[in-house]
């Protein structure tokens, strides 16, 4: 079927008649639903929710920053607006984005399944999400947040006359979402896996989801504890982190950034395991080196806990921690370095399209390659001397969170949205906004490299005039950025409702995700499928339809092992 | 008019700050310490070979991108599927590399980290939202910094208040100042001029306006503008003043004989404590012991001073180190039975 519409020549595809999306109908069947299809789909509504509020916030900041002593909004207001920028972008739409939308959606399907391993609990998670975003919510229309997203004490436990304990209880809320998601992903994955899927047969947006939990679920209670300690200290005067009453400021920084950093590839590991589906899918090719892209997300996530205090390399530390510190952290750069090989070679000798989800994986190797390179620069101690809390900083994590996860994270939400809602995204449209955006972001971003080289500290809401060509040019790409971020809002859901019908497998893909109707029915799998092919095999699949030359395949292998 | 005033202001500000630019690169700011060259030489060597990694990546994704376009609808890609030696290098070269910058890197940082001896020493206080600075004779300014070119400098970083940042872009330093502890930072600057100094760790609402100039002069010139305006007390003789009035003087006898050790000769010595340790007496230690006299007492002694948590500034904390710190060239006297001199290396 795939194949004739391809060659034109077929019928009009048409959705299958019952599928989750009218299985049910009513506010109930939504609210109450324990359908990972359905929970992913409220998680896609809320976390686009609080990534506007977030991009607002982002808005505010740049307009401020065009004029060096910024006519727009008073120091209050502007420090309200990057920490609550922070605040939302890290824990109510980076970190829940693409695990709980694609993830959620894509997992049970991947590995062949009839749902998560906890239907209830994964409903219970989007409850708990909402729960901490309305305390989050609150705390910014009571009063607003004026921290920074990182509660540095004793700023935040003593100092500021801003509505903290809200929003810091919402932040701790949201950690049980986290927790709960993570721990449904690592059952399902150990097993749910349908026959034949074994562990080196599973996709490797899999392998980084599995990652991915394993740190949410190690990391998320040390975030809970220190904010409740905070908290505790704030509300009750208990001194935990306040030197007038005998505790220690830097103890909470090693506690936040002990989440925190791992925090930082919860963010970026499930954007990789996006990339490593588009690429092959779109080079139609087996990935290149696939035990050492899922190995090294691995290795990520267990040496990334053992990286955070280059967070900290100048708060006095001692010297031998933050030689430590540093060694470790150019150990980290290597696994992200290996990955990016191994994608680059998988083009080589591959068919390369550039439909819009590839453009956006071609977007994301180029400015993950930045962001990760000038991770180095603030690895070195030598250079985070004098680039720390600098403009530096702020560009290289935009670049890794925004250049990174984002656009990993619109990549896949554009490649599997016929699988969501059997329709396909205008073409077209989709790549000039991708290029938009590419374009936009680079723009935005750049500048602030220059800017923190030259020395202008972070969260300022005034600066010295010299530095305000680069903010106008900053100012100009977000601008572009926004105009980026609004199409893809616009027409994605424009074409939810009259796009192109998709069919089963419009790429095609080797995914078991696309051997289901589109959108798949309530229960995933009318017969629960048995592998009997190796990931991204484009070569032993007749059943996508594809030329193959007949020297090249090979017959397909049964299962191996017993996992 | 005000705003007239701002804007020229503004402007000559600008003009000056062109003419201290002379950096070798239009993204380097200006170079004017012992440690702006080797930052800068360090960024240009990790700059130059993440150039060529990125380059090289791009131009092998654009290349591969162009070569292996898809040709006709249904074409496949080839059966290439990895390779254990492109695998093998493509981690350990990079890892060399890494460990390159690490260790060059951590040189820099070891050599900024330890001070050299013999540093003109200056305090800093930071708090929401000035900076005070104290030379060494007693002279304070406010957000301002005059310092000799090429001597060292030490900087004695406190806070009154949350975190703050001690940053000079143009020495390429910067230090937190932490609230509860010192810090200390030193640079030798090079070059005379006037450079920004910011607060760069966010401290609240006025975080931005937290900052200053450092004026870097000619050794003539800082020893006139040392000594001219003799009307702030020095640090040693505010110290001297508040040892008595706040009655430290009544037990810290210097003959020893006071229910509290003599202080005379204390400082970088070896005190004996009452549990068998023994500490160096720096900064760090007697500003412990006036705020948590508890915590650590000297052998042969009751625990009975009072705490002065609350009662005492920063500022005053350092006044009074500095006056313990001027007892030093005074004989230790024979019977401070807690005091374990470093000559006697008691056990």
């Amino acid at each position: 079927m795939s194949t004739a519409s391809r060659t034109g020549t077929a019928p009009a595809l048409k959705l299958p008649e019952k599928h989750y999306l009218n299985s049910e109908y009513g506010l109930r069947s939504w609210l109450l639903t324990t359908d990972h299809k359905r929970i992913a789909l409220l998680y896609l509504a809320s976390v686009t929710f609080f990534f506007f509020i977030g991009g607002f916030f982002a808005m505010m900041i740049r307009l401020h920053l065009l004029t060096p002593s910024g006519y727009l909004l008073s120091a209050d207001t502007y420090n309200r607006m990057f920490t609550m920028h922070g605040v939302t972008m890290v824990f109510f739409f980076l970190i829940p984005s693409i695990p709980t939308i694609l993830g959620n959606f894509l997992i049970p399907l991947m590995v062949g399944a009839k749902d998560l391993a906890f239907p209830k609990i994964n409903l219970l998670s989007w409850y708990i999400y909402i729960v901490g975003g309305a305390f989050t919510l609150y705390s910014m229309v009571t009063g607003g947040l004026d921290t920074g997203w990182t509660f540095y004490t004793p700023l935040s436990t003593v100092y500021s006359n801003s509505a903290v304990a809200p929003a810091v209880l919402g932040v701790f809320i949201t950690g049980f979402s986290s927790i709960l998601t993570g721990l449904n992903f690592l059952v399902t994955i150990h097993t749910m896996r349908a026959p034949g899927m074994t562990w080196f047969r599973l996709p490797l947006f899999v392998w980084a989801h599995y990652a991915t939990s394993v740190v949410m679920i190690l990391g998320t209670p040390v975030i809970a504890i220190t904010l409740g300690l905070a908290a505790m200290e704030r509300v009750f005067g208990l001194g935990f982190f306040n030197p007038a009453m005998g505790g220690d400021p830097i103890l909470f920084q090693h506690l936040f950034w002990f989440y925190s950093h791992p925090a930082v590839y919860i963010m970026i590991l499930p954007a990789m395991g996006v990339i490593s589906e588009l690429i092959p899918t779109f080079a139609r090719k087996k990935l290149f080196g696939y035990h050492f892209v899922a190995g090294s997300s691995i290795a990520i996530a267990v040496i990334g806990f053992v990286v955070w205090a280059h967070h900290m390399f100048l708060t006095g530390q001692s010297t031998y921690a933050a030689i430590a510190f540093s060694f470790l952290t150019f150990l980290v750069a290597i696994p992200s370095a290996i990955k990016t090989f191994n994608w680059t070679a998988t083009l080589f000798g591959g068919s390369i399209s550039f439909d819009t989800p590839m453009l956006y994986a071609f977007g994301f190797l180029g400015l993950f390659l930045v962001g990760g390179l000038t991770g180095l620069f603030l690895g070195c101690l030598g250079i985070d001397m004098h680039v720390h809390d600098t403009y530096f900083v702020v560009a290289h994590f935009h670049y890794i969170m925004v250049g990174g996860a984002v656009m990993g994270y619109l990549g896949g939400l554009h490649f599997w949205w016929p699988k969501m809602t059997g329709r396909m995204y205008p073409e077209w449209l989709a790549r000039i906004a991708a290029f938009i955006l590419f374009v936009g972001f680079n723009l935005t971003f750049f500048p602030q490299f220059v800017l923190g080289y030259l020395g202008m500290p972070r969260r300022y809401h005034a600066y010295p005039p010299e530095f305000q060509v680069y903010n106008v040019m900053s100012t100009a790409g977000a601008s572009i950025l926004a105009v980026g971020y609004l199409l893809p809002m616009a027409y994605l859901t424009w074409a939810a409702f009259y796009g192109k019908i998709a069919g089963e497998n419009p790429w095609p893909a080797t995914g078991l995700e696309w051997k289901t109707p589109s959108p798949p029915p309530t229960e995933n799998f009318e017969v629960t499928p048995v592998v009997t092919w190796e990931p991204y095999d484009f070569h032993n699949r007749p059943d996508l339809g594809l030329d193959v030359p007949s020297h090249t395949g090979v017959m397909p292998v049964p299962a191996h092992g017993h996992d | 008019m005000a705003v007239a005033a701002e804007i020229s202001g503004r402007v000559r500000r600008r003009k000056e700050h062109t003419r201290a630019v002379q950096s070798p690169l239009p993204f380097f700011p200006e170079q004017a310490s012992s440690f702006a060259g080797s930052v800068d030489t360090l960024f240009l060597f990790v700059l130059l070979t993440c150039l060529f990694f990125a380059v090289l990546v791009s131009a092998l994704a654009m290349f591969a991108a162009f070569k292996f376009r898809r040709t006709s609808p249904a074409q496949v890609g080839s059966t290439l599927e990895g390779n254990l030696i492109l695998e093998v290098g493509w981690t350990v070269i990079p890892l060399m590399i890494a460990l390159v910058m690490f260790a060059w890197g951590a040189v820099v940082y070891v050599n900024f980290r330890i001070a050299p001896k013999d540093t003109l020493d200056i305090y800093v206080v930071g708090k929401q939202w000035m900076w005070k600075l104290q030379q060494p004779n007693g002279k304070r300014e406010i957000n301002e910094l005059h310092i000799p070119v090429n001597r060292d400098i030490k900087l004695i970083l406190g806070s009154e208040d949350v975190i703050h940042d001690f940053y000079v872009p143009a020495f390429r330093v910067k230090m937190d100042v932490v609230p509860g502890r010192y810090n200390t930072m030193w640079f030798r600057p090079t070059r005379v001029g006037k450079y920004h100094f910011f607060c760069s760790q966010y401290c609240g609402t006025n975080h931005a306006a937290m900052g200053g100039e450092v004026t870097v002069m000619d050794p003539a010139e800082y020893a006139a503008w040392l000594s001219d305006e003799s009307g702030n007390m020095n640090p040693v003789s505010a110290g001297a003043q508040l040892f008595t009035q706040l009655a430290c003087v009544t037990c810290h006898l210097s003959d020893g004989t006071g229910r509290a050790p003599s202080l005379n000769g204390v400082y970088s010595g070896r005190v004996l404590l009452a549990d068998g340790t023994s500490v160096t007496a720096d900064d760090a230690y007697i500003r412990e012991s006036i705020l948590q006299p508890k915590a650590k007492i000297v052998a042969g002694y009751q625990p009975v001073m009072p705490t002065f948590q609350g009662l005492v500034t920063e500022e005053q904390i350092m006044n009074l180190t500095a006056y313990i710190k001027s007892l030093q060239s005074q004989p230790v006297p024979a019977k401070g039975a807690g005091i374990a001199p470093a000559a006697t290396g008691k056990k």
